[in-house]
């Protein structure tokens, strides 16, 4: 039996937990649920929105009981016993760390952090025993994280490190959080890194920019044309550190609406990923080149 | 054409609200009261998901360019057309020229204005809804401000049938600074200890002053949490779990140390404990409580919840039905 918990949210909506822990296979497993409910395209749901070990159910209970609907559910669940094959998108992100920026708005919410005597990301590399900025940038910039979630406001995207637990990244949030952040700060809470999709309050310790955008209201950029956001669940983001000519440089590319973000598209296996991670990885990775 | 001459507070096109995107972290935005808008639709001919507009505590001088037929509901507020009182619930007939004067809410937090042929913006997702956060759907992302200008859409039906048609007045819902709602317990509501919980259900809390279309913030008992390890992945106050999806109306409790209800324009997901949520047709209720009312929460059972569902749709279909109106769409009987 499974331990899978359904809940009432209200009279429209259904948390589905799976854990309460983060865990790399209850994500896949809920993001090929998630696909599934769509697929069928279940009576009386609205959508279904997957979290990082949960999914969200908004539906319409005068066509169809939500006591009937969590049946439904449950045998979707049961026939997916593993995660089936997933769309994910290679995407890569130009990062500018240990920016100017994200380091004034941090002496300005001083107050409110843990150690204000050192920059955010010094602060994170001592609590992860890092000495070298440079291992530490690298660390970020070695292997994907994955898109868990998204959410909170449009386009934010949980990205989680494609590591075992026991080698994760982990950032203590602040200790009250900030009432402003600047767009597109890449900021990390916990084993979760984030990019402000806009400008406004978090809590995440923020360790660099990024040149690209998440989020675009106003349809700027070819690529988020029609869909507003940049991050799918599934996907996959890869980090790569820039100097400040090239942060610059693609600025002004999306500035004028004419930046092309690089994507590959690819069919991740999850039971291959689960069998062995960094080799699985790195054969993804000579794909998407090659 | 609308004009607007003065915004008032806060005023914001909106419509029934975008479904399907909160996948992206988009939420419904929309009218918050929903009911108090459908009448207002339903009064001036349109279809219930016609775009109007919604206006927060001090409503706004507006100028009318076209014959039309308008309608205000939801807050008590003072309605002037041409510095003539003119009553709540109603439609009137406005001609070129005329001045449309919001005043300061009485009772209420929020009124509706519903125009014949509805507010025309461009439709973003399927909804001409404003949600301001994320610059996004009604004009131009953001409320509205002096010397903006609104499209009207076509009334859907001749001024001459709706005007003077009337619902019992019984069927307009009363505004209180004191309020019960229903809320069903689940979700994280394991994570604090039983008294806590009950402590909720019997206490008053108080609607701060932060409270907006994105949330309402309450001040009320803190919570204690059931002690043990946090999850890995949840973060490290008892606060915090592992990011989940936030429903519209649930009620989140970081720190333990207040009680927030998520509205329409919530924040779709993320890592604080959520302990239940208030059933959809009572976040009428909250839409019109300002900082200072007083809430009470009472647990209800699903079905009751969909009762309580159903019994607002049904005073819906009796003011229809008194309107002359015989279906969902709003068309217009004999």
């Amino acid at each position: 039996m499974s331990d899978t918990r359904y809940h009432y949210g209200g009279d429209e909506y259904l948390l589905v937990i799976f854990s309460e822990a983060m865990d790399l296979a209850i994500n896949f497993k809920l993001l090929s649920i998630c696909h599934e409910i769509k697929h069928r395209q279940v009576s009386g749901v609205i959508e279904a929105c997957p979290a990082n070990a949960s999914y969200l159910v908004h539906f319409r209970p005068e066509e169809v009981h939500p006591d009937q609907l969590i049946r439904t559910l449950k045998d979707i669940e049961n026939e997916i016993q593993h995660a089936n094959t997933l769309q994910s998108r290679l995407v890569d992100i130009p990062v500018l760390f240990d920016d100017p920026w994200t380091k004034e708005c941090a002496q300005r919410f001083a107050d409110r952090h843990q150690d204000p005597s050192v920059s955010n990301l010094e602060y994170l590399m001592r609590v992860n025993g890092y000495s070298s900025k440079q291992e530490f940038i690298s660390a970020y910039c070695d292997r994907p994280f994955w898109i868990s979630m998204v959410g909170f406001v449009p386009g934010t995207a949980w990205c989680y490190r494609m590591c075992p637990p026991d080698q994760a990244i982990q950032a203590p949030k602040y200790i009250r959080p900030r009432t402003d952040t600047p767009e597109r700060a890449v900021a990390h809470g916990g084993v979760f890194l984030c990019i402000y999709p806009v400008r406004g309050p978090g809590g995440y310790q923020m360790i660099g920019m990024s040149a690209v955008p998440v989020y675009d209201p106003e349809e700027h950029l070819p690529d988020l044309r029609g869909r507003y956001i940049l991050a799918n669940a599934g996907d996959r983001w890869k980090f790569r550190p820039i100097d400040m000519d090239e942060y610059n440089d693609i600025r002004s590319q999306v500035e004028a609406g004419s930046y092309r973000y690089h994507i590959v598209e690819q069919d991740f296996r999850p039971s291959e990923y689960i069998r062995d991670p960094s080799s699985y990885l790195k054969r993804l990775q000579k794909e998407a080149v090659g | 054409m609308l004009n607007v001459i003065d915004p008032g507070l806060l005023t914001t096109v909106q419509d029934l609200g975008r479904l399907r995107w909160y996948h992206i972290g988009m939420p419904p935005a929309g009218a918050l009261d929903n009911f108090a808008f459908r009448v207002g639709n339903l009064l001036v001919g349109n279809s219930e998901g016609a775009a109007g507009l919604e206006m927060t505590y001090t409503g706004p001088q507006l100028e009318l360019t076209t014959e039309t037929l308008i309608a205000v509901t939801g807050a008590e507020v003072t309605l002037q057309i041409n510095n003539q009182p003119a009553i709540l619930w109603r439609a009137h007939r406005v001609v070129p020229g005329d001045c449309i004067g919001l005043g300061s809410v009485r009772r209420g937090a929020r009124a509706y204005l519903c125009i014949a042929g509805g507010v025309d913006v461009p439709e973003r997702l399927g909804s001409r809804s404003t949600y301001m956060l994320g610059r996004f759907g009604g004009l131009d992302g953001r409320k509205l401000e002096a010397n903006d200008q609104l499209q009207l859409g076509s009334p859907a039906v001749s001024f001459e049938k709706m005007l003077g048609r009337t619902f019992d007045p019984a069927l307009i819902p009363t505004l209180s600074k004191e309020m019960t709602v229903r809320v069903v317990i689940g979700m994280c509501s394991h994570r604090v200890t039983a008294a806590s919980l009950r402590e909720f259900l019997n206490a008053t809390w108080e609607v701060s002053t932060e409270a907006d279309r994105i949330g309402y913030r309450l001040k009320g008992p803190t919570f204690e949490f059931k002690s043990g390890e946090q999850p890995f992945g949840a973060g490290a106050d008892p606060s915090n779990v592992v990011d989940l999806g936030y429903p519209i109306g649930s009620i989140q409790i970081p720190g333990g140390l207040e009680a927030i209800v998520l509205l329409n324009d919530a924040v779709t997901g993320g890592g604080y404990t959520t302990i239940g949520t208030v059933i959809k047709s009572d976040l009428d209720l909250i839409a019109q409580a300002s900082p200072g009312c007083q809430i009470h929460f009472n647990e209800v059972g699903i079905e009751q919840a969909l009762q309580a569902r159903r019994d607002r749709e049904a005073r819906l279909s009796l003011i229809r039905m008194e309107l002359g109106i015989f279906d969902q769409a709003g068309a217009l009987g004999q």
